[in-house]
């Protein structure tokens, strides 16, 4: 696949500017919005929620932010993949191109998204008087965990999309769940041992979780938690490849 | 003399019936109730041929005579259910003029991205777009969007790109009735010089005398069978009388 990947450099450039260009319409403030975007949910969380849960979490803003940093480019990356294969339909059913290779275009730009949303992350860790440690570069393990896991729910629900086109409306439902159980602007504190375990098999629950231990608490998360965020990650991009394999040549016949 | 493409005994499949566009709901809905049909269409059956280097090949048949499907396989975007294609070189196709191009992208960007489709490198297109835009006479439009030009300017960049990338193998389904008389003349002189330089041709064209005047072997399909493949002229006379009703498929198939 890495070897497909660089015979199709060229292909892969060319896909990510025609995505900056449709996203952002060659615009500065079209970049900015996808930025302002979730900054503006976030007043919004804090403004509603700092009253309920502030006083109980340390550094409440940069605990949400968190969440809402690692959430949002979930949801970003999955949203605007699922389109991939079907708004591409003209080419592949036309030319003989890796099909993957869509998605992952599609995937850069969220990805420079959550990147800058990350710088906005930073500054407000400075702000609310975190010091800055090595321990910060560990972030690079949940991001990488992130981006893979992205992009394998993003293969399938592209391919699931293709198959049947209500996936919009039920993976929006989904989406809301998996925000209400992600734990974005509440504690998991209260609830006793067992239930908390639970919130562990929510993926992007434990990714949100590795990035406020790093950075709010100050701890490298057990060797087991790191295993499982790997796993997630390398579970969805199996799942995701493996169905592109399987329905390669069938995609054709529903677009 | 290289064979540029052989095929043996190719049939192409089709999957048809009522699962097209449903939603996941529905699908549901319709194994419950058993009324889920999906049937396969046999498109091509039992088609061979061969070309070799300098060879222009002209499929004729009537509509839903599997002409394009065959393309498709030939290309590599389908696979064969049955038997297999052998190809001997990269292959520029040209199926459906305007498709896979973007009209948001201006000229220029679409025409970088039809090059890295076909697999070519930025070097190369940067070292051939002078040349497509040449002799596609689109230079006042190279910034402009593509929507922004009337269909044959659409179309005659795409034949450009097509042509002037030195394909060792070209597929072209209906598309030299494109653009005006002077550019029709262009590029059938266009297409004799790429003949003349090696590579192998198709052509799917419901124009006779155009594929008198420019291929060397003909196949005939009708309804996804193999009527006949060899010489142009004889066969195209068959065909002829085929069409007035002087000559039946059976008749055709046997002289």
């Amino acid at each position: 696949m890495l070897k497909k990947l660089k015979q199709h450099q060229f292909l892969f450039s060319e896909l990510v500017k025609r995505d900056f260009a449709r996203k952002y319409k060659r615009t500065i403030l079209g970049m900015a919005w996808s930025i302002l975007a979730p900054l503006m949910n976030l007043i919004i969380m804090w403004l509603v929620f700092s009253n309920f849960f502030g006083n109980n979490v340390n550094h409440y803003v940069v605990y949400l932010f968190a969440g809402q940093l690692v959430f949002s480019y979930f949801t970003d990356a999955t949203n605007l993949g699922m389109n991939s294969l079907v708004g591409n339909a003209g080419i592949f059913t036309k030319v003989n191109v890796p099909k993957y290779l869509f998605l992952f275009s599609q995937n850069v730009s969220s990805l420079i998204n959550f990147g800058l949303t990350l710088l906005i992350f930073f500054t407000f860790v400075a702000i609310d008087g975190i010091p800055f440690t090595w321990l910060f570069l560990l972030l690079i393990y949940p991001t990488v965990c992130l981006v893979v896991f992205n992009l394998g729910i993003g293969l399938v629900l592209s391919a699931l999309f293709v198959f049947f086109r209500d996936m919009q409306y039920l993976w929006g439902i989904l989406t809301q769940l998996i925000m209400w159980m992600s734990a974005i602007f509440y504690t998991i504190d209260s609830y006793n041992p067992m239930v908390q375990n639970l919130f562990l098999l929510n993926p992007i629950y434990l990714y949100i979780r590795y990035f406020r231990k790093i950075v709010i608490d100050g701890v490298i998360p057990t060797p087991q938690f790191h295993l499982l965020a790997a796993a997630y990650a390398l579970i969805a991009f199996g799942v995701g490849a493996w169905m592109y394999k399987k329905y390669n040549h069938e995609f054709l016949y529903y677009v | 003399m290289k064979t540029m493409i052989k095929a043996e005994h190719v049939t192409i499949g089709y999957k048809i019936g009522d699962f097209k566009d449903i939603g996941l709901k529905e699908w549901v809905m319709r194994h419950l109730k058993r009324q889920y049909h999906v049937e396969s269409f046999l498109a091509v059956r039992d088609v061979s041929f061969e070309l070799m280097e300098g060879d222009m090949l002209g499929i004729i048949g009537a509509n839903g005579a599997g002409k394009s499907t065959l393309l498709k396989a030939v290309i590599g975007v389908m696979e064969p259910r049955e038997g297999h294609i052998e190809r001997g070189g990269n292959i520029s196709a040209l199926l459906e003029l305007a498709s896979g191009f973007d009209g948001d992208l201006t000229v220029k960007e679409n025409a970088y991205l039809r090059g890295a489709m076909l697999g070519y490198t930025r070097d190369f297109m940067d070292r051939t777009y002078d040349q497509i835009l040449d002799f596609s006479e689109l230079w006042d439009f190279a910034d402009r969007p593509f929507k922004q030009l009337s269909t044959g300017m659409q179309s005659r960049l795409a034949f450009s790109i097509a042509s002037l990338v030195q394909p060792e193998i070209l597929i072209l389904d209906e598309v030299l009735s494109v653009g005006d008389g002077a550019f029709q003349e262009k590029s059938a002189a266009k297409m004799r010089e790429i003949i003349s330089g090696g590579a192998a041709t198709v052509l799917v064209s419901h124009s006779l005398s155009q594929i008198r005047e420019l291929c060397n072997k003909v196949l005939w399909l009708h309804k996804g069978a193999q009527v006949a493949f060899g010489e142009t002229q004889p066969l195209c006379d068959q065909y002829e009388a085929f069409l007035a009703g002087k000559l039946s498929i059976e008749e055709a198939g046997r002289a």
